[in-house]
């Protein structure tokens, strides 16, 4: 959890991006956008790339796709250069800029995209999965924000690839069209595919994600599954009552790292809440309420993207 | 090539209206308007007396080729506005189909201006004295566009979309005036022997093929060469470093 994982030996290869490096010029100097990502997923896993603005997640992407050519490092996707990957059709890709081809319809624009492709899915089958099939007669440029997105999603899926890549997906997204979004993607993802997007919505990473790889300050500071990524940081809470309680006998316990309390309300925060909990109820039968939760993503991303460095490995 | 691309650019390129009224109605227009306002006028041009309309007819032929080139390409500048160079380039799209596309659409812009403006001089009363010279005049008008053709490629790659007016309106005019499409040049001097390094000297060479004057020389056509694969390489430069931009 702490450093990055070593290259998964995958039977067949997947996504692969190692001692990715990549600067910019900047006005003050060189911006160092990307400083040695390695980032392994095996096909068929849909990852999460979370991270707070200039985290370095888009110039990431940018390389992957083979828009943006690395200072170092390499990136292979299923065993192929990225220009290989797109040349073949492996890859379709939702960028972050905003916006579609004017002078169409959006049917027609999807029908122009899918022609690019070796094995396109059928248009009508690709409206109706993004959901804008009602809109399908419209001009492309007098759609709203969220269906844009669609359309652009719709243009990404329309290639049929291995490999979809998504940069902020549901940016400009109500809380409803975000939702057909994610059933959309989960239909999309049960046929086998890999899917890598980038965002910084915690609950979306949270919630569709098989792995969540957390980026900040261009390095990788956490990589897998949403609940050891929590379980590697703040440790979990307990809570409970427990009338005149002894700040400093709670806090000798085994597994409690501090202790607040309120009135008859104590909470204790655990560095091992299992040896805590045992230790709490055989010193204090009397304690009642109990409560045990988890430390939030949003904790754990906190402290794992702060500008503080401490006890975070690159 | 592929098919399906091919037509939905031309769909588009039939929608955009800024396009068409800049590249089609503009030179049209002022054509009827002009010409028709001096319908009976006769112009001696050494070998033989023309209407003022087949004059005009010519000329306007020449400059409407030009502009429809310049601004075929320079609708690039509204793709790339919206990202879409960079989507583009994440499919399997070949560079040489993009281009191909692109330098279609802008011949068939062009080919439909000259077109238009036949049909207009024809209803002028325009004479075609042979057929002959009015095709070696049409296909000498389709190779000289070439240059501009890549001009409008490179431009639409390296200016943005608020520029795109006064970059095609300064360029063409800039061109039109240095090669005497405006008015004629002056037959020796300084302006004469810049004019004829220039490709819309050529163009309005070509347009007088239509009322009489001899085809290109061997200097028209290294002219046009070197300035067709000068524009050509500027062109491939501007995509690629429009494209290594993140």
């Amino acid at each position: 959890m702490q450093s990055p994982p070593a290259p998964r030996s995958a039977p067949m290869p997947g996504i692969a991006l190692h001692n990715l490096v990549k600067s910019f010029k900047g006005p003050t100097g060189p911006v160092h956008a990307v400083r040695g990502v390695n980032i392994d997923i095996a096909p068929g896993e849909t990852v999460a790339l979370l991270g707070p603005n200039g985290a370095g997640k888009s110039t990431t992407i940018d390389m992957l796709l083979g828009l943006s050519k690395p200072d170092g490092g390499d990136v292979h996707v299923f065993g192929m250069t990225p220009k290989d990957a797109i040349a073949k059709g492996a890859i379709g890709a939702m960028l972050q800029t905003g916006a579609v081809l004017g002078d169409l319809l959006v049917r027609e624009l999807i029908d122009m995209m899918a022609s690019l492709y070796p094995h396109p899915l059928p248009v009508e089958e690709v409206l109706d999965l993004a959901g804008i099939g009602d809109i399908a007669d419209r001009k492309t440029t007098k759609l709203s924000g969220g269906q844009t997105q669609r359309v652009r999603f719709a243009v990404a899926m329309v290639s049929n690839p291995d490999l979809l890549v998504l940069d902020e997906p549901t940016v400009a997204m109500d809380v409803e069209s975000r939702q057909q979004f994610w059933q959309t993607m989960r239909m999309f993802t049960s046929r086998g595919k890999t899917v890598l997007f980038a965002t910084h919505y915690l609950e979306e990473a949270d919630a569709y994600a098989d792995r969540i790889i957390l980026m900040a300050r261009g390095e990788v500071v956490a990589d897998g599954a949403a609940t050891e990524i929590k379980a590697s940081t703040g440790g979990r809470t307990i809570r409970g009552t427990l009338p005149d309680a002894d700040e400093g006998v709670l806090g000798r316990l085994e597994g409690v790292r501090s202790v607040v309390i309120h009135g008859d309300g104590v909470t204790l925060t655990c560095n091992d809440s299992d040896s805590a909990i045992r230790a709490l109820l055989r010193d204090f039968p009397a304690v009642r309420d109990i409560e045990i939760t988890g430390a939030g993503l949003e904790a754990a991303f906190l402290q794992l993207t702060a500008d503080n460095d401490e006890g975070i490995g690159g | 090539m592929n098919a399906t691309y091919t037509r939905y650019e031309l769909v588009r390129l039939v929608r955009n209206k800024r396009a068409f009224i800049f590249s089609l109605i503009f030179p049209l227009s002022l054509f009827l308007l002009i010409a028709g306002s001096n319908k009976d006028q006769k112009i001696d041009v050494g070998s033989t007396v023309i209407t003022f309309p087949t004059f005009y007819m010519v000329s306007m032929a020449g400059y409407g080729a030009m502009i429809a080139s310049i601004s075929g390409g320079a609708r690039i500048a509204a793709e790339r506005s919206v990202g879409w160079n960079r989507q583009l380039r994440i499919t399997p799209l070949p560079v040489s189909t993009y281009f191909g596309t692109k330098v279609l659409t802008a011949y068939i812009m062009a080919a439909v201006s000259i077109g238009l403006l036949y049909t207009a001089g024809l209803l002028y009363g325009v004479h075609i004295g042979s057929i002959g010279r009015w095709a070696e005049m049409t296909v000498l008008l389709l190779v000289g566009i070439l240059p501009f053709i890549g001009m409008g490629i490179a431009v639409g790659h390296l200016l943005t979309i608020d520029s795109m007016g006064p970059a095609v309106g300064g360029g063409s005019a800039f061109f039109g005036f240095l090669g005497g499409q405006w008015f004629p040049l002056p037959e020796h001097g300084a302006l004469h022997t810049i004019g004829e390094g220039v490709p819309s000297f050529w163009l309005t060479q070509a347009s007088h093929v239509g009322i009489g004057a001899p085809a290109w020389g061997l200097k028209g056509w290294i002219v046009i060469a070197i300035w067709s694969i000068a524009m050509g390489l500027v062109a491939a430069w501007a995509y690629r470093r429009d494209t290594k931009k993140v």
